[in-house]
């Protein structure tokens, strides 16, 4: 009886939800597809809030086309289906206009086919493996070309690097960006010997004989890297176990490509220092609009110590260029704001601009940093000008042909160029 | 003793620059560049890439009185006023930043972080000062630093520094220092001498020799050399060095495997008694973890300046933390479910939910930094191929000395004797006068706290964070079904051979496959024997 009680209760109180949401449509409503709990929240959480800080500063300015911003949020819990199923309550139950979330690639390709289906628009903000386009989204995260082959290009002109360790976390961008960064090395000439590659599961602990093995490896009298894939977790017991084998940043650097501000935060980063990272933004680059978005940030989390990230600047500029493409739109129709998107341009917050590329990729700075013992980045190396986001890489066999173009008249996500056929997969 | 020498040299320095910085500062227009005080002003001006010539003029200049300058920056210790830029050394006590005089190592407690910056330096560096430190260091009164010296510089010998070691070598004392620095003189001789018949002599001095530098020119000369006889020598050297090598290797692939067993037997152990004595399927065992390793997280928050004696403070308190836990878990939760296993998992399960959340909550979601103590870090170095990481070595110590504990615990107490009686037949116990509540919360409490304990030994090698307990539940299980339930030393078997299997298994197979393979092996392994590898025997088996 209380069973059915409660459920003819639940039933009402979500009735008249439902309700209120369909009096207030006078809202463009922002959907925020992030994980608040489960092994993604740890980084997943940050960029919830800084889509709500976006809406929030936002709606100081004015709202959008004389509407108010709305946030929708759900908790999709680092459960991949789930995140089909709430990319689908969002865009049908609480008919967002467009959609920022995702971070690890599986949850992307599970929103995929929802997402085409309902003909909505995603900011995927996250780096990722390329090898991807889609119609209705737009990668504001960097893409291999513009996060691993800069890092490699400087380990080898730099640092004079000759042997390689690729190391990573065994699940698909791992394996799909080593498998272009072996492409790309075996093209410059490296030889077989001289590539070790290595794979772990998610949060493996105990590295001690791999770090042993990649000492060896790297003992040969050729001066060796290790390019990192490791995901989240498994960094810092990495990390820790090339400390006390007595590896040091001089004789084999580490460049990893998923550590950050945020996930150094957390840790002792004693083992870390001096070894480096490639990404499109770090907290430490001192210019007036970084300064502001941090101090922006600090007061909106009520945290003063509170750092920014990479992710967080690919959110800030996918945002900001939303909000330019849908009043240049003068709409919110999804097929007018993806065409107005192409070609927008907006402000880094390390200098420059940024611009939204015909392939949904965007155009961006590359930057390398040394860790430091504060847990913050020093650049050591950047590129000269703006990277473009590749979304088919040139190194892989089975894409080098491929181009995405998402304007007349090609239209097409995978655009074969030598046979001038689209294949109209998608994903 | 490292900081007492640089406080001595620091006092030395201070000395002979002291009065200049005077004479400087009221007459900055006579600034002569090539004074130290103008080099060393430089330091906190120049670009990165300007720092490396320049720290070689400061080292022309000022040969010795520069290591403790050196010394502090290859630390990332130094820091300069932003105000006078007076350069200063900063050291860290817990979270707090403290600055000193870099000359006198006078406190400057007016200083604030505020006022200060850090002099910036990368790898390139860093690699310089490592070089230049080591050749200042060649004549250091401390033989072990002079050792060490030694050993970086084989990599890259010069004429210059032959003629320095050569120096040396007739000072010398130590009889293992003479031999590294002939193992040098050698190594230069096979790069430098044209005779066939020297570097053939080298290569022969060489042959019984471990350090990495040696092997690797080895290989260059069998590759490359011209003369097919100090080829051969050569190769037949490199196969010596490579026999030891290998022996070595394995002693290295088996402490791999004890340290991972070690770990595993932590983790097991708390859960070989409520599981394997009590018989409760307790999936909050890894949370019970966990909760030990936030307690270290909290202890270390404390007593932030005590880090090296925190681990003291948290293994008892972890026990108590987690102990408590478990009794209040036993005797709210578990009491009410007793003979129903299928409950008992459920709501264990529930449970272990709830703490991941609570914890979550209370200590938010990103991972907590525990600090490791000094004593912990770095490697015991018993020759150039093998070392023993420190902190892997106490946890297996720590691992043993519970277990052993454990078992005197449930041998030769009374407490034990009541275990022991409850696990076999609690109703013949009861009716003895045992009072099976108090036995059973008190086995669970036991059971936890010692999870608690693990906990601490775990946040020094891995991620504290609300998953932390995720990652070991399966594994205990594992453990303790292998090992045979109810079966302490089991329990002791089994994580130490799992632990030898996986670490023998992953170089040849990957980590990935390694887990699959032993994770087939014990499944089949179960087959075979439901009851593991030391079943319990007789009536108390039923």
């Amino acid at each position: 009886m209380q069973l059915k009680k409660l459920i003819a209760s639940l039933t009402l109180v979500s009735a008249s939800l439902v309700s209120i949401h369909a009096l207030a449509s006078e809202t463009i409503k922002v959907g925020v597809l992030h994980s608040l709990s489960g092994t993604m929240a740890i980084s997943e959480t940050t960029l919830k809030d800084t889509v709500l800080m976006m809406v929030e500063e936002q709606n100081k300015k004015g709202g959008l086309l004389g509407k108010e911003l709305e946030a929708v949020v759900v908790d999709p819990a680092s459960n991949w289906p789930l995140f089909a199923e709430k990319a689908r309550e969002l865009l049908t139950e609480a008919e967002v206009d467009v959609i920022f979330g995702g971070w690890t690639s599986v949850s992307r390709k599970s929103v995929l086919p929802v997402i085409e289906e309902l003909n909505g628009l995603m900011f995927y903000p996250v780096q990722y493996e390329g090898e991807e386009s889609s119609k209705n989204v737009f990668y504001t995260g960097a893409s291999p070309n513009q996060q691993a082959i800069p890092a490699v290009n400087y380990l080898k002109d730099d640092l004079d690097v000759e042997r390689w360790v690729l190391a990573g976390t065994d699940y698909v961008y791992p394996r799909t960006t080593n498998k272009i960064l072996e492409a790309y090395l075996t093209s410059l000439g490296v030889a077989k010997e001289d590539i070790m590659i290595n794979y772990t599961p998610f949060g493996h602990s105990d590295w001690q004989s791999i770090v042993s093995d990649i000492k060896k490896f790297g003992s040969q009298g050729k001066k060796t890297a290790v390019v990192s894939t490791i995901n989240g977790d498994a960094n810092l017991p990495f990390y820790k176990e090339l400390g006390n084998q007595g590896i040091n940043s001089e004789d084999i650097p580490v460049v990893a490509f998923s550590v950050g501000e945020e996930e150094l935060s957390g840790l002792d980063t004693t083992p870390l220092v001096g070894h480096l990272a490639a990404w499109n933004y770090f907290q430490s680059v001192e210019t007036d609009s970084n300064d502001e978005f941090i101090e922006l940030w600090r007061a909106f989390t009520k945290n003063p110590e509170r750092v920014t990230n990479d992710p967080m600047e690919a959110t800030y500029i996918g945002f900001k260029m939303w909000v330019n493409a849908v009043q240049k739109a003068g709409t919110t129709d999804v097929d007018a704001v993806e065409q107005a998107m192409i070609g927008q341009e907006a402000s880094n917050l390390t200098g420059g601009t940024a611009l939204m590329n015909k392939n949904h990729h965007l155009s961006k700075p590359v930057l390398i940093g040394e860790i430091q013992d504060d847990g913050q980045f020093e650049v050591v190396w950047e590129t000269e000008s703006t990277v473009a986001g590749d979304a088919w890489s040139d190194f892989l066999p089975g894409s080098k042909d491929l181009i995405s173009d998402w304007t007349a008249p090609v239209k097409c996500g995978n655009y074969n160029t030598q046979t001038k056929v689209c294949s109209g997969q998608k994903f | 003793m490292k900081p007492i020498i640089t406080l001595i040299y620091c006092f030395l320095v201070s000395l002979s620059t002291g009065l200049m910085a005077n004479d400087l500062a009221n007459n900055p227009t006579s600034l002569n560049p090539q004074t130290s005080n103008e080099l060393r002003l430089a330091l906190t001006q120049v670009k990165l890439k300007a720092m490396p010539p320049l720290l070689m003029q400061i080292k022309q200049l000022e040969e010795q009185q520069a290591l403790p300058l050196f010394k502090t920056l290859l630390a990332g210790r130094l820091y300069y006023v932003k105000a006078d830029k007076r350069l200063i050394q900063m050291q860290k006590k817990g979270k707090e930043r403290h600055y000193f005089s870099l000359e006198t190592d006078q406190p400057l407690s007016e200083l604030s972080k505020n006022q200060v910056k850090k002099v910036k330096l990368n790898n390139a560096v860093r690699r310089l000062l490592k070089s230049t430190i080591a050749e200042l260091e060649l004549n250091h009164p401390d033989p072990e630093l002079r050792q060490a010296a030694i050993e970086s510089l084989l990599k890259n010998l010069d004429s210059k520094l032959i003629a320095q070691l050569e120096q040396r070598r007739s000072l010398e004392t130590q009889e293992k220092i003479r031999e590294l620095i002939q193992v040098a003189l050698n190594l230069f001789q096979l790069k430098t001498n044209p005779s066939p018949a020297k570097q053939i002599e080298a290569i022969e001095k060489l042959a019984d020799r471990l350090e990495i530098p040696v092997k690797n020119q080895l290989t260059q000369v069998a590759e490359n050399s011209i003369h097919p006889e100090v080829k051969q020598a050569a190769i037949r050297a490199l196969t010596k060095i490579e026999h030891a090598t290998n022996r070595y290797a394995l002693v290295d692939q088996l402490f791999f495997g004890l340290s991972l067993g070690s770990v595993l037997l932590l983790a097991s152990i708390g859960l070989a008694i409520t599981f394997g004595v009590m018989g409760v399927i307790n999936m909050a065992h890894g949370e019970m973890i966990m909760l030990g390793a936030y307690t270290t997280y909290v202890v270390q928050l404390l007593m932030p300046n005590h880090i090296d004696y925190s681990l003291w403070v948290a293994i008892p308190a972890a026990f108590m933390v987690s102990g408590l836990m478990g009794v209040i878990i036993e005797r709210g939760v578990i009491r009410h479910l007793h003979g129903r296993p299928l409950e008992t998992l459920l709501a264990t399960f529930g449970i272990s939910l709830i703490l991941q959340q609570l914890v979550r909550s209370v200590f938010s979601p990103l991972n907590r930094q525990v600090f490791s103590p000094s004593w912990m870090t770095g490697s015991l170095e018993i020759n150039p191929v093998l070392s023993l990481t420190l902190n892997r070595l106490y946890i297996l110590a720590f691992a043993l000395i519970v277990f052993f504990a454990l078992l005197t615990l449930l041998r030769k107490t009374s407490l034990g004797l009541n275990v022991r009686a409850v696990s076999q037949n609690r109703n013949m116990a009861k009716a003895m006068g045992v009072k099976t509540g108090w036995v059973d919360a008190m086995t669970f409490g036991l059971g936890s706290g010692i999870a608690g304990i693990a906990g601490v030994a775990l946040s020094q090698l891995t991620n504290v964070g609300p998953n932390l307990g995720q990652a070991y539940i399966i594994d205990s299980f594992m453990v303790v079904v292998f090992g045979g339930v109810g079966n302490l030393f089991g329990t002791l078997v089994a994580a130490f051979s799992l632990g030898i299997a996986t670490k023998f298994l992953e170089p040849m197979t990957g980590a990935v496959l390694a887990a699959i393979i032993v994770l087939v092996f014990i499944i089949l392994f179960i087959q075979k024997r439901p009851k593991g590898l030391f079943p319990q025997k007789g009536r108390a088996a039923e």
